[in-house]
């Protein structure tokens, strides 16, 4: 009776105890097919300020599409808390999307477990050539020397925005071109009582494009020119303090954004408490937030001196969306017409009007519609002063190795910790330690 | 027990003994696999439902399963016990994190079903007397079991924000306990915010269990207490406490094993990478699985907490039942 009981909860316990970690599914075999021509599924990014916004956008798109090709697309806008996951049981258990986005900077993290259909030229020639999209999006494809893994949808580009009536009242002509000149409003701005700059201090994702653009300032790489993870060289040390003592040091950025995940630091700049703000194409969730257009200018992100261009004058990353297509696709040929529809001018333009960002595609970059003053500093950053972050397998794990980093050395100033030259390296040297040993 | 005192008689009847013997025996065995017969539906969706995931996970803890590999398991290399002397190399950095992690979630674990079973048991003592209101504030006392966590927590993580959260606004604004408003949610307090949390969530449970058991206590008992003198403690000591021994021990063991697997909660209020001081195993296994790709160490990471947990509960089992025997007796 007594070892009828212990085995009874043994079993408990071993199903409990597995029920959070155990992973079921199987393994997929190979390469996909055209078995049912008339469907594609697509997972689209969450780009717009909800889903619901998306599936207005995307879904009159994809009655176009139908209408010109018969092809019915079934949509689902996938929450980018969820996205990566989503994307990894897909490949692990071969049932995923036809179609879906992905996040440029997981390009080659994704490329590496072969679940995206290579675009070769063969592949590239279905959409109209390789040559149709710009440099800096295709960078940002996968590794160098690989067939890309997706092709360039939205490009996107840091930008700084900031409120122009509270630099009014602070007496501030000009946004900041250098990184001492932003320190300096910022002290003006505090005078004033309204908080200088926002950050989203545990967002892991945040933390890295910013870190990744002041190791570039600094003249720093996160990796070695073979792919080694590199994090503690005195640079990038150099260049993540910088970037954590805009809380510690400088005090513009308030102790409070240390906690931010949730994209509070855009709510509050919407909401007129907070003077600027280091985001990625932000117009059109401003705008869903309440702020006219008039009410903010755009101006490039600072540097450390002189005007952003190439090497340690670059500004931000280059940031976008890409389009992949699923190797195990029962509609090889419906997903690269879906592709091209997609990259094709005329809807290259609708989309990213909708959702503020600059199109990669050489011809829809022209058009007047990107002309805006807000679009020409987007789309002067991404030509000129952008960078693609590494193309490494390992990327996925740097954004998390590092970004926890930087989120925990926020989370000591909140603490009222020092953050010195020591700390921020044993940060980092745990961040390395943290990365696939090879 | 009951079927020994059953056959007792029969074994005693000495007619015909021998003739009979063999039709009682395929009686006895008809007997004895008809509860087999039905348990066999439950038996098979347990093989397919736990048992061969947790086969396939513990297969995986064999193998170097990264992202270069997932999309075909079978190709992942096998690493022997490579991943678990990566898990108990505590003198490297993930051997280190996790055994910091199980730390953490002990201390984590003691606290919280110590709380959630003192304060359960305290309520549903309490809640015995009947009194105006009782079944209001009993209703009242299951809201937090009722709620769906993602819910809760997500309530939670609003109330520990630290520029407008609840709690700042009463612990500093209201009552000025603390200098400056605290963060709840990063650095040291974030295993307070936790463990507050998890004793929320899981103490109406206690409460709910033990007041079941106190049910089941002959209102006499009392009564003859009473007239020999005991007071309320001595009441609760020498009477509830041993009359409520078999209820507590599943449910101490059944809020262990929930705490100490616990996900849900840490990871609505923190996210993928949990602060240092809250880095409870399951997210810690999580994160050492899906954010780092690498499926391999965080099944050897699993399947070691899994030892751990049958042994805690085998000791617990051992060391509880032996003591109500001699109790019994």
């Amino acid at each position: 009776m007594r070892s009828i009981r212990a085995a009874a909860v043994g079993a408990v316990t071993v199903s409990l105890a597995l029920a959070a970690t155990a992973c079921g599914g199987g393994s997929s075999n190979g390469g996909g097919s055209n078995d049912s021509p008339k469907t594609l599924t697509y997972w689209a990014s969450n780009q717009g300020a909800s889903i619901a916004v998306d599936k207005k956008v995307l879904q009159p798109e994809l009655d176009k599409f139908e209408k010109q090709t018969g092809i019915k697309v079934k949509l689902e806008v996938v929450p980018w808390s969820d996205l990566l996951n989503r994307i990894l049981t897909a490949t692990t258990s071969g049932q995923g999307p036809d179609v879906l986005n992905i996040g440029n900077t997981w390009s080659a993290s994704l490329q590496a477990t072969g679940a995206l259909l290579p675009w070769d030229a063969k592949n590239f020639a279905k959409i109209g050539g390789k040559d149709r999209f710009v440099d800096s999006a295709l960078g940002s494809t996968g590794a160098a020397g690989k067939d890309p893994a997706a092709v360039p949808l939205y490009s996107m580009a840091y930008a700084l925005y900031y409120n122009k009536q509270i630099f009014a009242d602070a007496g501030i002509s000009k946004p900041p071109a250098t990184w001492d000149e932003l320190v300096a409003d910022g002290k003006k701005i505090s005078a004033k009582g309204k908080s200088p700059l926002g950050a989203e201090g545990s967002n892991l994702s945040e933390n890295i494009h910013h870190v990744f653009v002041f190791a570039k300032q600094h003249g720093g790489e996160f990796f070695t020119a073979d792919g080694k993870a590199d994090f503690t060289n005195a640079k990038v040390v150099d260049a993540v303090k910088q970037y954590v003592d805009l809380m510690a040091k400088d005090k513009v950025i308030p102790t409070g954004d240390a906690e931010y995940a949730q994209n509070q630091s855009v709510s509050d700049f919407a909401k007129g408490k907070q003077a600027m703000l280091l985001w990625q194409s932000a117009s059109a969730n401003l705008k869903s937030q309440g702020m006219s257009p008039d009410q903010y200018g755009i101006a490039p992100v600072p540097v450390q001196s002189g005007t952003p261009g190439t090497g340690t004058q670059v500004n931000s990353m280059v940031a976008g969306i890409n389009l992949a297509v699923f190797k195990n696709s029962h509609n090889l040929d419906g997903a690269a017409k879906f592709v091209k529809f997609m990259t094709s001018d005329a809807e290259q333009k609708i989309l990213n009007t909708a959702y503020s960002s600059i199109p990669p595609v050489r011809t829809a970059q022209t058009d007047a519609a990107f002309n805006s003053p807000a679009n020409a500093v987007l789309k002067d950053t991404l030509a000129k002063s952008a960078a693609a972050l590494p193309q490494v397998a390992d990327e996925s794990q740097f954004e998390t190795a590092v970004g926890t980093a930087v989120k925990n050395l926020f989370a000591d100033v909140a603490a009222g910790r020092a953050v010195t030259t020591a700390s921020v390296k044993a940060a980092l040297e745990k961040a390395q330690q943290q990365m696939p040993a090879k | 027990m009951t079927t020994t005192t059953l056959k007792e008689p029969l074994r005693g009847s000495p007619a015909g003994a021998a003739t009979r013997e063999p039709r009682r025996r395929t009686g006895r065995i008809r007997r004895a696999g008809l509860p087999y017969l039905l348990l066999l539906p439950a038996l098979i969706l347990e093989l397919l439902v736990h048992l061969v995931p947790m086969v396939i996970g513990i297969v995986m803890s064999f193998k170097e399963l990264t992202q270069f590999y997932i999309r075909d398991w079978g190709t992942a290399p096998w690493t022997g016990l490579g991943n678990y002397k990566v898990s108990v190399d505590f003198d490297a950095p993930v051997g280190e994190a996790l055994l910091h992690s199980f730390f953490v979630t002990v201390a984590f674990t003691l606290l919280s079903v110590g709380l959630c079973w003192l304060i359960g048991t305290a309520a549903a003592i309490y809640m015995q007397d009947t009194f105006t209101g009782r079944g209001l504030l009993r209703a009242l006392f299951l809201v937090p079991y009722a709620l769906p966590v993602y819910a809760a927590v997500i309530t939670w993580v609003f109330m520990f924000q630290h520029d407008n959260g609840l709690v700042n606004h009463v612990l500093h604004d209201q009552l000025h306990l603390t200098d400056k408003p605290s963060f709840w949610l990063i650095g040291d307090n974030s295993f307070y915010a936790l463990l507050t949390v998890s004793v929320w969530k899981g103490w109406p449970f206690a409460f709910l269990i033990v007041m079941a058991g106190l049910q089941n206590i002959p209102g006499e008992l009392y009564e003859a207490a009473a007239l020999d003198g005991a007071g309320m403690w001595q009441q609760i000591r020498r009477i509830t406490l041993p009359s409520l021994r078999p209820v507590n021990q599943v449910l101490l063991l059944v809020l262990f094993l929930w705490t100490f697997n616990d996900f849900n909660t840490p990871y609505v209020l923190f996210g993928k990478s949990a602060p240092e001081a809250a880095d409870l195993i399951s997210v810690h296994i999580y994160q050492a699985s899906f954010v780092t790709w690498n499926f391999g160490t965080g099944s050897a990471m699993s399947v070691l907490l899994l030892l751990f947990l049958l042994v805690v509960t085998g000791v617990y089992l051992a060391l509880t039942s032996r003591g109500r025997r001699t109790g019994d007796v």
